[in-house]
């Protein structure tokens, strides 16, 4: 009964998306006052309607109902509680209505957080978000009802794929989902924009902080995915350029143009077309990354269920929106006015130059991600595209992203004398050169790359520590600091300072675990003892181990470093009950500047086992990095400026800059 | 100079030309991936018989018959899946060699004591090594190798009821013809 409630409760939610996609949208432009009022309440009615159907899904798996089909292929008796739970999104189609709902949780935090905003512009806003809605909701219930029944119900489900029982991967993709999700709203806020016909700095204040939030969290989960893949897969790596990982990096990157954008829209009015543009293009590349996921035009290590059937209709959706939304802009990009004009040395030149280099990355991974389904189509022959090219090119691009991202907080808008500029940035420079070459010493470490990594994280640094100063001098020191957190655009700047910080931290972890990671493949059996990179790996043999729902094998390795106890790992190889896979579960030590890393291959005999050794120098920095970039966001986010009464200041000021600019152009 | 209504319908243009290749993309299968291998000798190797470690299997076995070889494990769910259609094809008289790929021995015999033995013999590849030598992608695949011991076919993935009717079955029904 349960579950038909929950069935019954996602076609209302439907209903209710339907309604709203039409009713307030039409309000705003006939200006029906009832009808646009109706966006807030629609907006509630279908949260609440998926949190109860969601509520239902839930339910059925944590009563083991095996009568539902979704919970016979995914439940299990056996499984860990936190896993019943998780298992709700571990498939398709439980994860379709974890979207669905946090769409609606988008909706409800627009209907709530947008007292200030003009009633049209929030009623046009809901209804986007509720086309989108319907697209997924009749998407679920026609293709991919997760409540269908099955009949007879088996004894014993099926099992959440062993993959994903992991406490890391039952958080990772509610966080990645919240933002594919969130940029739906900076998306709704540019078609509601330019259905309106008025694109201002107002409306780029309004999406700044929706866009954070949202690249917050897609930061925040694919950091966690990263992570996830380094610990659970057990090959060490930590990003494997595979087409689900690039589905989410790909809205990341744009994301990324866009928080940047947005920025130079609000406090320039320039770049106004730009911004609606990259928009459009970051819930787009969500929505595509849906399709490549879901739609089985890609193998993909992530396992899926994917339905060609599935895919066509992802594909009508994805024809009816982001065709539809770049119809729209095209027909209106032409009447947004221009903005305020700069000189080739200006805050807005910098940021351009960044957002064109994070666009051409963008289309770089599009590229490679789509490459063997180019060539497959073409009839060119079958490519796999891997590692190289895609490392070749971010190697090839990033230096000069970094470069422009050290000037770009350093440079003025509008105009900046070029050898001022200069002055200010030539510390910053001599001491990064100087810095890299001193790491690409072969004392310290002998590597150009290494050393290159380090010049530029240390241009980052310390051109980010001239801007500190900068404007704690205009702040009156120290004092200042504290003023400035309370202050309008304080913790903007605060947390873009973070965030940068993040991407420094993050350049060293990634080059030099690249660089020096040392890995040893070797048979041991108990008492043996290997030597890696000044570690010592002693292997007491491996016992069996009965865990909730599998069996394993256990391993004991003690490492040892000048003849004392560092670490006491058991790597395991996991059997589960149900899905007999064997799985790997690697023994850490974890620490700030190394890990030791071991995991258990196969068994060899006589008590013998394969062991693969890892000594990976300042791998945590990647991650570190990926929670700085998450803080900074969600700093800025904070800002104390987005709280303000928007309505009549943000008109005053816009204009007044309006003016401003033209009497420079 | 470019009329600025082209200038912004390019997005336009280049995401239908996008939506164009997904919809070709949904009627091609990406797990179709040409083996170098059709059309040559099956790779050498020699390696021990699962059930019987003082016998050897090669590849020199394969000659002078039409035969299978399918490449499975005993922790590849899939290859459970598709094991019922191997003893349906071994019952009809097909010549089926497998190879046991990253296996122990004594799960491997267990599940042929539990589920049924297809196979005529068993090459047990411990390490795999074997299998990098024929391509193996992931479990099961499965080679259809001529009287020559030439690699006609190959099948990624379980075999389906389909798979075997449409593509197998004739392919060894023509192979056998071709040599009477």
């Amino acid at each position: 009964m349960i579950p038909e409630l929950g069935h019954f409760a996602l076609i209302l939610a439907l209903c209710l998306a339907l309604v709203q996609a039409a009713f307030p949208l039409i309000g705003s432009l006939n200006r029906t006052p009832s009808w646009v009022a109706l966006a807030r309440p629609l907006a509630w009615g279908q949260f609440a309607f998926l949190a109860l159907s969601f509520a239902a899904l839930v339910q059925a798996f944590l009563g083991d109902d095996f009568s539902v089909l979704y919970v016979a292929q995914h439940g299990n008796t056996q499984l860990p509680l936190i896993y019943k739970i998780s298992a709700v999104w571990g498939a398709h189609e439980g994860s379709l209505l974890l979207w669905a709902l946090i769409l609606a949780g988008w909706m409800v935090a627009v209907a709530t957080f947008s007292r200030n905003l003009p009633r049209e512009m929030v009623a046009r806003v809901l209804s986007v978000m509720g086309m989108i809605s319907i697209g997924f909701l009749s998407f679920m219930l026609f293709t991919s009802n997760p409540f269908d029944r099955v009949f007879p119900a088996p004894l014993e489900g099926g099992e959440l794929n062993p993959l994903l029982q992991d406490p890391g991967l039952a958080i990772h993709p509610p966080m990645l989902y919240m933002g594919y999700v969130g940029m739906s709203v900076a998306f709704s806020f540019a078609i509601a924009a330019l259905l309106g016909g008025k694109m201002d700095a107002a409306w780029a204040r309004w999406s700044r902080p929706w866009t954070l939030v949202a690249w917050v969290f897609l930061t925040i989960g694919i950091t966690l995915g990263s992570w996830w893949a380094y610990y659970e897969l057990g090959w060490g790596g930590w990003w494997f350029w595979d087409p689900v990982e690039n589905a989410s990096f790909m809205p990341w990157l744009a994301g990324t143009a866009l928080v940047h954008s947005l920025a130079v829209t609000e406090k320039r009015g320039a770049f106004k077309r730009w911004t609606v543009l990259l928009a459009l293009l970051a819930f787009s590349l969500s929505l595509l990354g849906t399709f490549l996921v879901r739609s089985g035009v890609l193998t993909s290590v992530h396992a899926f269920a994917t339905d060609p059937e599935r895919g066509l209709f992802i594909l009508m959706f994805l024809c009816l929106v982001i065709g539809g939304s770049l119809s729209l802009y095209a027909w209106r990009a032409p009447s947004i006015s221009r903005g305020g004009g700069f000189d080739l040395v200006s805050r807005e030149s910098l940021l351009l130059g960044n957002n064109l280099l994070l666009v051409l990355i963008t289309a770089l991974v599009l590229l490679g991600t789509l490459a063997p389904l180019l060539y497959d189509a073409m009839g060119w022959g079958k490519i796999s595209v891997g590692f190289p090219w895609f490392n070749a090119m971010f190697v090839l691009f990033s230096p000069l992203m970094i470069l422009l991202m050290g000037a770009g907080p350093l440079t003025r808008w509008k105009h900046h004398s070029p050898p001022e500029l200069l002055r200010t940035l030539r510390v910053a420079f001599v001491v990064s050169v100087a810095a890299g070459i001193a790491a690409a010493l072969p004392l310290l470490t002998g590597s150009i790359s290494a050393g290159i990594a380090v010049a530029l994280s240390v241009w980052l640094l310390s051109t980010l520590l001239a801007g500190l100063r900068q404007r704690l001098q205009r702040r009156s020191g120290i004092k200042g600091l504290l003023a400035d957190w309370k202050a309008q655009g304080g913790r903007a700047y605060h947390g873009m300072w973070l965030a940068h910080l993040g991407i420094a931290t993050f350049i060293i972890g990634v080059t030099f675990v690249t660089q020096f990671d040392i890995e040893k493949d070797v048979r041991m059996a108990p008492g043996d003892e290997i030597e890696l990179n000044q570690y010592l790996f002693r292997f007491e043999g491996a016992a069996p181990h009965q865990g909730p729902n599998y069996r394993a094998q256990r391993g004991t390795v003690r490492v040892f470093k000048d003849e004392r106890e560092v670490a006491l790992l058991h790597p395991e190889k996991r059997v589960y009950q149900v899905q007999t896979k064997p799985m790997t579960e690697a023994g850490i030590d974890a620490g700030f500047m190394r890990d030791i890393y071991v995991s258990l291959g196969e068994p060899l005999g006589g008590g013998a086992w394969s062991v693969r050794l890892y000594y990976k120098p300042f791998v945590r920095w990647i991650w570190l990095g990926g929670i700085f970039i998450a803080l900074g966001g969600l700093l800025a986010a904070s800002d104390p400026r987005y709280r303000m009464r928007l309505r009549e200041k943000v008109g005053a000021r816009a204009a007044g800059k309006r003016f401003g600019a033209e009497s420079t152009a | 100079m470019m009329p600025s209504f082209v200038r912004y319908l390019t997005p336009l243009v280049l995401f239908l030309a996008l939506a164009a290749l997904l919809y070709k993309g949904l009627a091609l299968n990406p797990r179709e991936v040409p083996s170098p291998l059709i059309g040559k000798p099956a790779p050498e190797f020699t390696l021990p018989e699962l059930k019987d470690t003082s016998r050897q299997l090669s590849h020199t076995d394969f000659q002078g018959k039409v035969s299978l070889l399918n490449v499975w494990a005993t922790w590849c769910v899939s290859c459970r899946a598709e094991h019922p259609l191997l003893m349906q094809l071994a019952r009809q008289g097909v010549t089926i060699y497998g190879l046991d790929y990253k296996d122990s021995r004594e799960d491997a015999q267990r599940w042929l004591q539990r589920f049924g033995d297809p196979y005529v013999a068993n090459a047990f590849d411990a390490d795999g090594r074997v299998g990098i030598d024929w391509g193996v992608y992931g479990t099961p695949e499965t080679f259809v190798i001529d009287q020559q011991g030439i690699i006609r076919h190959k099948h990624i993935g379980p075999l389906t009821e389909e798979a075997i009717q449409r593509e197998i079955l004739p392919l060894i029904q023509q192979l056998k013809g071709d040599k009477g």
